[in-house]
């Protein structure tokens, strides 16, 4: 048996209806959207699936898109079917004023780390999480980093006018 | 002897009964900036806390506002023990995303050069954890042929370490005779050493009692603690992203994927060392693959990608077309299409992933590595639990970690 993108997005379909959206596949990659009160139920889900078996959390990172008004923040998760080889992602967005999502460490121990990464550098504060502090960064830093509110120099900007070095 | 002696303490004044201890940040046993703190009982180690993030440098965040082919530095120096893995997947990376299609010679070239790169790796890992448990000659011994592997980088991309090598769609220059010379002696050399340096260390009886049961993890324990590579293979899970996830052409070739049953030290030792028998087997495989190329075939070394691929310095300064590209390329006049892709690669210690969002400007709306020690590490504290004060270091240098890659 082969599990294929649509059985996925059937079953995902058929469990949560239309609370899930923007399914996509770039490269041959299931991904979709689902809403953060449920990120843990659809983990859950797929982990528990006697068909899905998502059981490998590959990567849990967050990006930030200050462009989009109460979406700010998205927690990216790539799971991995090991048995069929198969991979998914899916995406929570949160508001930025209030980056609540729940942890994942329950389901995945890797999890542990890869959200306390999420914390520090983007604030993303996951609820029930055994040990939410900074992990690469030094403790007393009181931003987060990778934030797009912290622009670094754009080596192509065309301001400055600087004759002597010219850029 | 009477009880005078001993030393006595008023009723409940003995609040702690573990004794705690700084391994690290800068210990000559930790093989780069790792700290752990310990709590011992005695001799046994009763918790363990990891620190990391002493030589983060904000990968991620430099990669933003970097052109695609400014990053293949930054990834050099994650894994700097097989920086060319690195490298070969962050251009495939690109390659997925830009949907370039790499020309067979080029995947087979990579692959010999990220074959020698998990070689070097497994090498130093494995003789590291010679000199852990007390023996160095082995380490001093294969350090030749680490240094015969990078001479065969230096060949082909100039450097050594942190080698930059290649280029999105292939090479930045074609293989010379005199890396193919030094392949050949490496291959006719290296297995020789290596059933040597096997012979010093599997059946050695100190390293046995130093290594078996040290740090073991049940596939379970391995697969939820998100373990790759080697490590996991320990475990008895034959993942391999080469296998399962193929790049680079590797479904052209055949090899086989070790797995161990217990998942300890001993365990990831002999995988790495079955690991480097298979890589020597690839690469007697994809050499065998790039000598049939005969004629004009023979000379090619990267994809027809003008957009994206840095022409060669001599046409940049005869031909107006190459001059165009060149310009066009250095200055980022050449846009990324939008886009999100995963892409994974064997590393040498685990699946090494870059995610990659482009929004369609210069530079990757964000790119995010997925390291394999760092995600593994944090399984460290339970592979130490209970264990004596010796096996905290042999466990951690069996794990391969890459204080680079950790904290990227």
């Amino acid at each position: 048996m082969s599990l294929t993108n649509e059985i996925i997005k059937e079953k995902l379909i058929g469990k949560f209806g239309d609370q899930l959206s923007n399914f996509e596949e770039p490269y041959g990659l299931l991904g979709f959207e689902a809403p953060k009160d449920l990120n843990l139920k659809v983990m859950q889900f797929l982990y528990d699936d006697p068909e899905l078996r998502f059981q490998f959390l590959t990567d849990l990172c967050a990006v930030n898109y200050p462009t989009l008004p109460g979406r700010e923040l998205a927690v990216v998760y790539h799971l991995h079917n090991l048995v069929e080889n198969v991979r998914i992602r899916f995406k929570v967005f949160t508001p930025v004023e209030k980056p609540d999502v729940f942890t994942a460490t329950q389901l995945y121990s890797s999890a542990n780390w890869m959200e306390r990464e999420t914390y520090d550098f983007f604030g993303v504060n996951f609820l029930g999480h055994p040990n939410l502090k900074r992990i690469l960064n030094v403790e007393e830093m009181d931003y987060f980093p990778m934030r797009k509110e912290f622009p670094l120099e754009d080596q192509t900007r065309v301001d400055k006018d600087d004759a002597m070095f010219g850029r | 002897m009477s009880t005078d002696h001993h030393i006595k303490l008023p009723e409940g004044s003995i609040e702690k009964t573990t004794t705690t201890l700084n391994l690290g940040p800068t210990h000559p046993a930790t093989h780069g900036v790792f700290q752990n703190i310990l709590e011992l009982d005695g001799e046994r180690i009763v918790s363990a806390e990891q620190t990391v993030g002493y030589i983060h440098r904000a990968f991620e965040k430099l990669a933003e506002r970097r052109p695609l082919y400014q990053i293949t530095t930054l990834t050099d120096r994650l894994n700097y023990c097989s920086s060319p893995i690195n490298n070969m997947g962050w251009h495939l990376t690109c390659e997925k995303l830009l949907g370039v299609k790499t020309p067979k010679r080029v995947d087979y070239l990579r692959i010999i050069i990220m074959e020698l790169s998990r070689i070097s790796d497994h090498l130093i890992c494995n003789s590291v954890m010679g000199v852990d448990s007390g023996a160095f000659t082995g380490f001093l011994y294969v350090m030749q042929y680490r240094e015969l592997i990078y001479e065969i980088y230096e060949e082909i991309c100039g450097s050594r370490l942190t080698t930059n090598i290649g280029r999105i769609g292939g090479f930045e220059r074609n293989f010379n005779a005199t890396a193919f010379e030094k392949l050949e002696r490496f291959l006719a050399e290296y297995p020789g050493v290596l059933k040597e340096f096997e012979k010093l260390f599997t059946r050695n009886r100190i390293f046995m009692e130093r290594t078996i049961g040290a740090g073991p993890i049940s596939a379970e324990r391995a697969l939820n603690y998100g373990f790759t590579g080697p490590n996991l293979r320990a475990a008895g899970v034959d993942y391999d992203v080469r296998y399962h996830t193929p790049y680079s052409s590797y479904e052209d070739f055949e090899f086989e994927i070790p797995v161990g049953k217990t998942g300890d030290s001993y365990d990831r030792f002999l995988v790495r060392n079955q690991e480097m028998w298979q890589s020597l087997h690839l690469i007697r495989q994809a050499y065998r693959k790039v000598q049939e190329f005969k004629g004009a075939d023979a000379e090619v070394y990267h994809a027809d990608a003008p957009a994206y691929y840095l022409p060669e310095k001599k046409d940049v300064y005869t031909k107006m077309e190459a001059l165009i590209w060149h310009f066009k390329i250095v200055m980022g006049e050449t846009e990324i299409p939008p886009g999100e892709v995963y892409h994974s690669v064997e590393g040498g210690n685990g699946e090494l992933g870059f995610y990659l969002i482009s929004d369609g400007g210069r530079t990757p709306y964000r790119l995010h590595f997925r390291r394999p020690c760092f995600i593994y590490y944090q399984a460290y504290s339970e592979l130490t639990k209970g264990a004596m004060l010796s096996d905290a270091v042999i466990v951690m240098s069996s794990l391969n970690l890459i204080a680079g890659e950790m904290d990227a």
